[in-house]
């Protein structure tokens, strides 16, 4: 038997609170799977397990803070159920009844909350009997909202937790309105005050730029998307993101950690990529092993990961464990952009967008379409030189498309 | 096909882009860019879900007649009918 434990989900993590379990004693898993759902300063985080088996026992109940390390559940391996090993002695302490299974309880139909009007088409019912998830009724019960409007999405059309996210953008207050589903816009902003604060008061930046003709990328770009359809189409963002992968390769004093005084690089390449969340608010979560991914399959990732952070939908796996982070802002955004690190890492490269400058080649000045690559890294780990040689190897990808 | 049925697919693939914003406020012919705060991959979405709704392929080169809400009625009206014809 095994212990699934609350990950740590970024350095600054102690603790989290367990909102929703998504199995139950029974269910067989399989690595990857989404298991919970944790609330953390980050927002609300899908919280992956790294083992087959069968889970056998929730340890920690609904709205549960517990820290780092904690015990959520004990899981049977897939090689005990194959060496048939019994179900273990019971163990010590409380024993968390599952609390999957739905409960029926009579709609709300007076609370303390603002009556505002919600988007379901539905309207309310006093006497209809709903069902509803535990984490999903605790959550509307803080929230104030008329679980008669909602319309269910789980099994039996229960009401899952998420249902009632979602009507939440209906009830909020116009000023607050403007944020994606899920995401708590003000714990998000705490989260990156303090990573930054903690950043810059103990990580000496150091800053490079580099400029970059990528007018061949983009004609190359051009021709690759012109014979695609648009589901298959790349953007200058995942080349880039490939080029930084790549180039880390060589210089690994710019991918891993600087931890308990000193620098472990990381043997794999994770890129957090910097997403810009509606209403204000970002989230660099990781692309795994991104160096080794076509650029194709890069693309896929980055598609359907800004879509499911900008839903807040962030899994655990992501959020813990970038090796090095690319923001890049895009064509309606600035020349250059200088990146603070997100600590513990070491290094983060930005991309400006793509302008038309003069340029010179040879003898003569000619138009062509210039990007600005910058890069902030930690002077404890690497120096100016080491970081100009890094960068410049990233501008030399770049413009090599094919190659990437 | 109508014109409406068309704006109202472009009104759909958008409000999942952006569901804080009240489309029938937008001005036809504002910037979806600017109006919206979209960016390079909001826009491949956009273009991507409209070619999957309406099985109408949108190159890259015409992606500039499409960034309005306007422009694109009018792009897609167009191009549905050359389909016809």
């Amino acid at each position: 038997m095994v212990e699934f434990r609350m990950p740590s989900l970024g350095a600054d993590m102690e603790a989290g609170t367990l909102v929703e379990w998504l199995v139950k004693p029974g269910d067989h898993v399989k690595h990857g799977d989404i298991v919970a759902v944790v609330e953390t300063q980050k927002g609300a985080i899908e919280i992956e397990i790294f083992m087959n088996g069968e889970v056998r026992q929730l340890l920690v109940g609904v709205d549960k803070k517990v820290p780092v390390g904690t015990p959520l559940a004990i899981v049977r391996t897939a090689d005990e159920i194959k060496a048939g090993v019994v179900a273990p002695v019971v163990l010590a302490g409380p024993t968390i009844q599952p609390q999957v299974t739905p409960t029926i309880i009579q709609p709300l139909v007076s609370g303390p909350a603002p009556t505002l009007p919600l988007r379901s088409a539905e309207p309310p019912s006093g006497a209809r009997r709903i069902r509803i998830s535990p984490a999903a009724r605790h959550l509307a019960q803080k929230r104030g909202v008329d679980l008669a409007a909602i319309r269910g999405t789980g099994p039996d059309d229960t009401i899952i937790y998420a249902d009632v996210e979602r009507s939440l953008v209906g009830v909020a207050a116009p000023a607050e309105r403007k944020h994606a589903v899920g995401i708590d816009l003000d714990a998000m902003r705490n989260a990156i005050a303090a990573a930054m604060a903690r950043s810059k008061r103990e990580i000496p930046h150091y800053y490079l730029e580099h400029h970059i003709d990528v007018t061949k990328t983009e004609e190359w770009l051009a021709r690759t998307n012109a014979v695609r359809p648009p589901e298959n189409r790349l953007l200058i963002s995942s080349l880039a993101t490939k080029a930084v992968a790549l180039a880390a390769r060589r210089f690994p004093a710019f991918n891993g950690f600087y931890r308990n005084g000193k620098y472990e690089p990381a043997n794999v390449i994770h890129v957090g990529v910097a997403i810009a969340i509606r209403g204000g608010g970002l989230a660099a979560p990781a692309i795994h092993d991104t160096d080794m991914l076509s650029l194709d399959q890069l693309m896929l990732q980055m598609r359907e990961l800004v879509q499911r952070v900008r839903a807040g939908r962030i899994r655990s796996s992501e959020i813990a464990d970038p090796t090095i982070t690319v923001s890049s802002l895009g064509e309606r955004g600035v020349d250059a952009l200088y990146g603070v690190i997100y600590p513990p890492q070491v290094a983060i490269v930005g991309f400006g967008k793509i302008v038309k400058r003069p340029w010179a080649i040879d003898a003569s000045v000619i138009p062509r379409s210039v990007i600005t690559i910058t890069l902030s890294a930690d002077h404890r780990v690497s120096d100016g030189h080491a970081g100009a040689l890094f960068l410049a190897e990233i501008g030399k990808l770049l413009q090599e498309p094919d190659q990437l | 096909m109508s014109d409406l049925d068309i704006l109202a697919v472009i009104h759909e693939e958008l409000g999942k882009i952006a569901p804080e914003i009240d489309l029938a406020a937008v001005s036809p012919s504002a910037d979806l860019r600017e109006a919206l705060d979209i960016d390079s991959m909001d826009f491949l979405n956009f273009i991507t879900g409209i070619h999957q709704r309406l099985g109408i392929n949108i190159p890259e080169l015409d992606y500039p007649k499409l960034l309005t809400l306007k422009g694109a009625v009018t792009y897609l009206e167009a191009k549905r009918k050359l389909h016809e014809a």
